[in-house]
């Protein structure tokens, strides 16, 4: 249970930061560390290079800019989880937060580093992923920005390249009357969940359903959007009865496997009651 | 191997380490700290709980060479200055807070975090505070009198 050895590079700047990765061969990126390091001691992990990227102070830090709230990728998820700005302008995001890990991982556990480790069951890509956030990335040759929605390509992989770095992601702020949801079924609380479901509503003067965002983590490769159930619900009031009716709609989106927390089947029937109830959490 | 210099329970210290080595074998080993226990090892347990810069972490989460140029509180930290039991592990002692001991340390590094905030916790509070610290012997509801006794005993203090 020791990591192997490995050189460290305690990265001063994003610069320097993307200088060391660009320049070395197998390096990891170290944020938070609160899934690295015990992969390292478990030897699953085994970096010839440890790129720190926990002294650079330009990459944490919340901002309201252009519609979005945009998050430092090194902002910790207890910072997160406190800010007032995260409660009132991503309601979702705040919600999700609550579920994470202990007050001692989400003291070093960081947004950005959840969002790239990309676990099937984690909270924050399943909130970026209902929101459809943006994600920064730079390299050292340049910047770009990729949605959620097309970040992940499987289980904790994704499309960010050896060379590239996360530097916020870009949650973006709703107006009017917003009710958020966030149901989860985990064997305790602040473990993984073993499926999970956020929705995010914005309702008229009228109560009527005037924008819809809801997505399903747990039971699928990567979180996954469910843009049936969000068209089901635009338009309309909600009620038990059609909170009911289109959560089936969940259901073929999904592609639940089995494996020691869960069977595939439990995993698709927990995910259409989650969903249902996720709704009217947010109608409430 | 690196020079780390860092500050715990308000002395400055320095050894060496290989970068893989953890902060909690950091202080166990090089700085012969020995009360932070050495539990899972990958950040479920909670037994080796420090505060870091005034927040709890896993020290065993943490490499050493991290720490360099923080400042570090373990349970030695919790002791009055003549060495002798400070509240909190007067009050673990006083409500039978702990059985076996192997958990005692994270328990009350994590009370301390929460009683720097407040020293009137509810329940609820007391309860999240010390969800990422396993107990195997007690069943908690000691631990969480000794925390409410040890918040009795501050607030009454100052």
């Amino acid at each position: 249970m020791k990591a192997a050895s490995f050189d460290y590079i305690r990265a001063t700047s994003l610069d320097h930061a993307l200088s060391a990765l660009a320049e070395s061969e197998d390096a990891i990126i170290l944020a938070g560390g609160q899934t690295l390091v015990p992969m390292m001691a478990m030897r699953l992990a085994r970096p010839a290079t440890l790129i720190d990227l926990n002294e650079i102070s330009e990459l944490a830090g919340i901002t309201n800019r252009d519609g979005y709230l945009s998050i430092g990728t090194m902002t910790r998820q207890a910072a997160a989880l406190a800010s007032t700005e995260v409660n009132a302008q991503t309601p979702l995001l705040a919600k999700a937060l609550s579920f994470v890990g202990h007050t001692q991982t989400r003291n070093r556990g960081t947004v950005g580093g959840s969002i790239a480790h990309g676990d099937p069951s984690a909270e924050i890509p399943l909130a970026a992923i209902a929101l459809n956030a943006e994600i920064g990335l730079a390299s050292r040759t340049g910047t770009r920005t990729v949605t959620a929605r097309d970040f992940y390509t499987g289980p904790l992989s994704s499309v960010r390249r050896t060379d590239e770095c996360l530097t916020e992601i870009r949650f973006p702020i709703w107006s009017g009357t917003v009710g958020v949801g966030f149901q989860e079924i985990s064997p305790r609380h602040g473990d993984f969940a073993i499926v999970a479901v956020a929705a995010q509503l914005e309702f008229g003067a009228d109560k009527v359903c005037r924008r819809a965002s809801i997505a399903v983590g747990g039971a699928s490769a990567n979180p996954v959007h469910a843009a049936e159930v969000e068209a089901a619900l635009v338009g309309k009031r909600i009620d038990p009865r059609l909170a009911n009716e289109v959560s089936r709609a969940v259901d073929p989106i999904l592609s639940p496997t089995d494996d020691l927390h869960a069977t595939a089947a439990y995993r698709r029937r927990v995910a259409r009651v989650l969903t249902e109830r996720a709704i009217l959490e947010a109608a409430a | 191997m690196s020079m780390i210099k860092l500050t715990v329970n308000g002395v400055a210290r320095s050894a060496s380490a290989e970068p893989r080595m953890s902060l909690l074998d950091f202080l166990r080993e090089n700085l012969g700290l020995n009360a932070t226990h050495m539990g899972c090892e990958h950040g479920v347990c909670g037994a080796c709980s420090v505060i870091l810069d005034g927040a709890p972490v896993r020290s065993c989460l943490l490499f050493a060479v991290q720490a360099d140029g923080h400042a570090i509180t373990t349970a030695e930290g919790l002791r009055k200055d003549d060495g002798t039991p400070g509240v909190i592990m007067d009050s673990f002692m006083e409500a039978h807070g702990l059985q076996c001991g192997y958990c005692t340390p994270g328990m009350m590094i994590a009370a301390h975090a929460l009683l720097e905030q407040t020293t009137s916790p509810s329940d609820d509070e007391i309860h999240e505070a010390i969800g990422g610290n396993l107990c195997r012997c007690t069943g908690y509801a000691q631990i969480v009198e000794a925390i409410r006794l040890a918040g009795r005993r501050m607030k009454d203090a100052s």
